[in-house]
């Protein structure tokens, strides 16, 4: 790091955001927006049912309809019908089923793709959509995983013999023989129900085969453009450097658009047999049924303590739904969460099981947090409940058992070592912010007076793994691929710089953050730095967005990258006011010869100079950049706690958050501005499954909630005033000490509103609620502790 | 078809229109406005909101044919020569994330404005109810609207 003087732009401050002034005034580039001439439209006839043979598909009608061009069903699409691949086997005999891109023989869920249609316009090609002739023999619908797994279930996929998928174990410890010291054991089922990622924008692409060379562009509302590449070649036969995958301006994704889709693949497939341009938007309504889901896990959890309130075991069954096919980390999402299920406590035993289950829905795969937000929710849900059979105080209970500072770096019983954490002084904060005392004494109060309206107060001290992720983690996980992350920074003749990043942002800022990044280490202003990312022909290598890593792991590519181009500057500096290099300091963007004031040049003149390679050391390479690629050395352990209050009427089941608390510790902030606002973000989806948010399926496999007037998404209306504040212990692992914040807010959140309803309600009997605790959730709860029919 | 006039960020525009048509297509695919977005497809969030006469619309829920003889502000003609107040108060609260709602964020907040100058916390987020944000939890977005309509006041004594 340079010394430098205080800057209005340096690490640490809430710099507003350079991606702002396009996205104010619609100069927007998404996906739908973009034109390349003479493209198709094309729209696809999705199943209507569950799951049904196709009996009969006849296109040629759709062709008759004016303005169409092409269409094409499996049998029609021929060898060009690519299989949509799955890159996470997370066991050796894992159950992994063809997925075609077009159904070939059956259809496995609503929204399951049957055919296209390419027309001149949007609205002629949907018309088309009616002329396809079509029969189904319907096949019976698989939706509950119990029922799924029990001997005689209908199969999803005939071939495989079974709708288990797999099952996947991590054991620490003896789990029996903790649970035999035991003086306590507190079992619950808890259910995350399934949840719909819904960005604001729904998906779009534009396949162009019109490159000069050959090359087939796509344009696509992604957020792993380098992935898609990767893949599209694999499953396509395209050589992958004829292929160049851009993200344009993308509308938020939130894992939903970490994927690889069938779209993607028939768009650039038909693209490239008609030699046309070849564009397709989803409408709201096919986002419900073709962009993957998230959670829906059923977790039987059983914790055994001793009376002291010791923590000695853990015991996870899961039952993970995979939908009707595997994406492509579907299998592996449940097990982001394996290792976090012990969270911040310390015990002997942890005994982990997950069976992923095939069913006739939407294929889930990963939503903000990803494996993460069930296992926090278990664990903090089921402290609580301990808690309460213990009588202890909920948050004594936590202090007791969880890691204390000191005893960091600690090996916990997943096997994760946690670099660093100050548990005790997030908890402090934010009891101190809650104002924690007060509400216990008007929760009393309200208890005393029988009030209908009943005060809950929630706990939630999570921690996560985020920064995705040391290759070699990743290779042990049985995850394809690796979690390095690259950075180019040239420094341009007259001085400017192009920052090329392998992230891919829909949202965080980065154009900003990495930015002020490059500046403190450059000594070069924020504004003279173009942030170049998510497009594989500018950004050549690159691991993309999620997981919480791009600052985590690419923020650490960064650093190495600015501090090589500074390196090369100061030899070539040295070199031309001939000094020894380790007789210049570097600060604020100059180098000096030390002791010798008057001696002095910047970074800028050093660049042009490196350009023009009149005087150059003697072997030393013209033009000034520096490249790195990092793989990280570790997870990174963002933490915090969240305590939330909520009223709960007990005569119709409305739960109102009235006050909410957030203290997160994830390191070293680079913008704490764009970091409140994903906290913010974070806390509120975290709030959408607590309260609001579920997808439904009937007994048929139809999704009762295929659109934005079914499926709750909170409104402005329904949320409180979030009150956040942050502790800050840096991760010792990570070169920046930054930690990752994406995930943090919705993993904590959760747990915290949902502890709080049970709360509310505990002197009533009730011990659980389902998600989302809407009125008619909890009127049930109530309705049942009380004996009452439910 | 049937034949249309209207006045789309100061310019007027006449067309053939099939009398199915939504506003928010005629905008984006005959007239180019790709600043107005479209979020889903049952006029439940907002994101296409543009201003039909001043008062804030959804633009997938009006046929083009409904929008004949009226003046139509999208996102890109809000800035007159210099950004309005709301826009700047959306950057400087940090109000966006993504940047997809953003555009209907801004213009039912400027139709909120405009009936409420002074509009309470809550006012804000009952106002903003039609228009849904998945990135910011609203609280920048509240916070934003609360800059601008300070700022308006301000600029109004002046």
């Amino acid at each position: 790091m340079t010394e430098t003087v205080e800057r209005a732009t340096a690490i640490g401050s809430p710099v507003r955001r350079k991606e702002d002034a396009h996205l104010l005034t619609g100069a927007t580039q998404w996906t739908d927006n973009l034109t390349v001439g003479g493209e198709l439209h094309m729209e696809i006839l999705r199943s209507p049912v569950a799951h049904a043979r196709v009996a009969r598909l006849d296109v040629s009608a759709a062709l008759q309809r004016p303005g169409v061009v092409a269409a094409f069903g499996a049998a029609e699409l021929g060898d060009l019908n690519g299989k949509i691949p799955c890159v996470w086997p997370v066991t050796d005999d894992i159950v992994m089923p063809d997925f075609p891109a077009l159904a070939t023989d059956e259809v496995r869920h609503v929204g399951d793709c049957v055919a296209v249609v390419l027309a001149t316009s949007r609205y002629a090609a949907a018309d088309a959509l009616d002329a396809i002739d079509v029969d189904y023999d319907e096949l019976p619908a698989v939706v509950d995983m119990e029922a799924a797994l029990a001997s005689g279930s209908p199969l999803v996929h005939g071939a495989a013999g079974t709708n288990k998928c797999y099952t996947a174990t991590l054991t620490g410890g003896d789990y029996a023989a903790a649970k035999a010291k035991a003086d306590v054991v507190v079992s619950r089922r808890f259910v995350q129900q399934r949840l719909i990622p819904s960005p604001m924008e729904p998906r779009a692409v534009i396949a162009s085969p019109l490159g000069a060379t050959g090359e087939i562009t796509l344009w696509s509302s992604t957020q792993i453009p380098h992935i898609v590449r990767v893949l599209l070649s694999l499953t396509t036969g395209i050589p992958e450097n004829k292929l160049r995958i851009i993200a344009p301006d993308v509308g938020g994704g939130f894992g939903s658009k970490l994927q690889y889709y069938r779209e993607e693949l028939l768009a650039t497939v038909i693209a490239n047999k008609l030699g046309r341009p070849v564009r397709w938007t989803e409408s709201r309504s096919e986002n419900t049924v073709a962009t993957h889901h998230g959670r829906d896990q059923i977790q039987d959890i059983e914790i055994c303590a001793k009376s002291d309130g010791t923590i000695l075991g853990l015991k996870v069954d899961l039952l993970a739904n995979m939908g009707a096919y595997l994406q492509i980390i579907t299998p592996g999402i449940p097990l982001l969460g394996m290792f976090m299920y012990n969270a911040i406590y310390k015990m002997e035993a942890l005994d982990f099981r997950c069976t992923g289950v095939f069913t006739t829905t939407t294929p889930t795969d990963a939503y903000r947090g990803a494996g993460r937000p069930e296992a926090t929710y278990a664990i903090e849900r089921i402290v609580d409940e301990l808690a309460a059979e213990l009588g202890r105080e909920p948050l004594e209970l936590r202090k007791q058992n969880w890691i204390r500072h000191e005893e960091f770096p600690f090996t916990t019983i997943a096997g994760l070592t946690y670099d660093s954490g100050n548990y005790e002084a997030a908890t402090d904060r934010a009891v101190e912010l809650f104002g924690y005392d007060a509400l216990r004494a008007e929760q009393a109060k309200r208890r005393a007076d029988n009030d209908p309206v009943q005060l809950g107060i929630g706990i939630s001290t999570y921690t996560e793994m985020c920064g995705l992720a040391p290759s070699r983690v990743l290779a042990s996980l049985k995850y394809v691929a690796g979690g390095w992350e690259s950075c180019t920074i040239r420094v341009l003749p007259l001085g400017k710089v192009e920052l090329i990043t392998g992230t891919s942002p829909h949202g965080q800022g980065h154009e900003t953050s990495w930015s002020q990044i490059a500046s403190d280490y450059l000594g070069i202003p924020v504004e003279d730095i173009e942030v170049v990312h998510g497009d594989t022909g500018r950004a050549p290598y690159g691991m993309d967005t999620y997981g919480s890593r791009s600052l985590a792991v690419g923020g650490q590519a960064i650093k190495r990258a600015a501090e090589k181009v500074v390196d090369k500057a100061r030899v070539i500096a040295a070199h031309q006011m001939e000094a020894n290099p380790d007789d210049l300091e570097f600060v604020d963007g100059a180098f000096r010869v030390k002791g010798d004031p008057e001696k002095s040049t910047t970074i800028q003149a050093v660049a042009f100079e490196a350009f023009s390679a009149h005087n150059l050391p003697d072997g030393m390479d013209p033009t000034l950049s520096g490249e790195a690629t990092v793989d990280p050395a570790d997870f990174s352990f963002p933490h915090g706690t969240h305590l939330c209050a909520v009223e709960v009427d007990t005569e119709t089941g409305l739960v109102r958050i009235r006050s909410y608390v957030a203290v997160d510790d994830i390191g070293r902030t680079i913008n704490p501005m764009i970091v409140e606002g994903q906290v913010h973000g974070g806390i509120v989806q975290g709030i959408g499954q607590a309260l609001f948010e579920g997808a439904v399926y009937d007994s048929n496999g139809q999704l009762l909630t295929a659109s934005l007037a079914d499926y709750l998404l909170p409104s402005a209306a329904d949320l409180p005033n979030l009150v956040t504040d942050r502790t800050e212990t840096p991760s010792t692992t990570h070169p920046l000490g930054t930690k990752g914040v994406g995930e943090a807010g919705t993993i904590a959140s959760t747990p915290a509103v949902m502890n709080a309803v049970v709360d509310a309600l505990r002197p009533l009997g009730v011990t659980d609620v389902l998600m989302p605790a809407s009125p008619q959730n909890v009127w049930r709860a109530i309705q049942a502790a009380q004996g009452g029919a439910a | 078809m049937v034949r249309i006039s209207v006045n789309v960020d100061g310019v007027r525009h006449e067309d053939d229109v099939e009398p199915r048509l939504l506003l928010v297509h005629w905008l984006r695919d005959s007239l180019g406005k790709g600043g107005t977005p479209i979020g889903c497809d049952t006029s439940n969030c907002g994101t296409c909101t543009v201003l039909i006469d001043g008062r804030s619309a959804k633009s997938c829920s009006v046929l083009a044919v409904q929008a004949d003889g009226t003046r139509v502000t999208t996102i890109q003609g809000l800035a007159n020569g210099e950004w309005h107040p709301v826009q700047t108060a959306f950057r400087e609260c940090h109000g966006l994330q993504c940047g997809y709602c953003t555009p209907g964020m801004v213009l039912a907040a400027v139709d909120l404005l405009s009936e409420n100058p002074t509009p309470t916390e809550q006012e804000i987020r009952e106002g903003l109810e039609g228009n849904l944000c998945r990135c910011t939890g609203y609280q920048n977005i509240v916070k934003s609207v609360q800059a601008a309509a300070a700022a308006m006041a301000e600029g109004a004594e002046r």
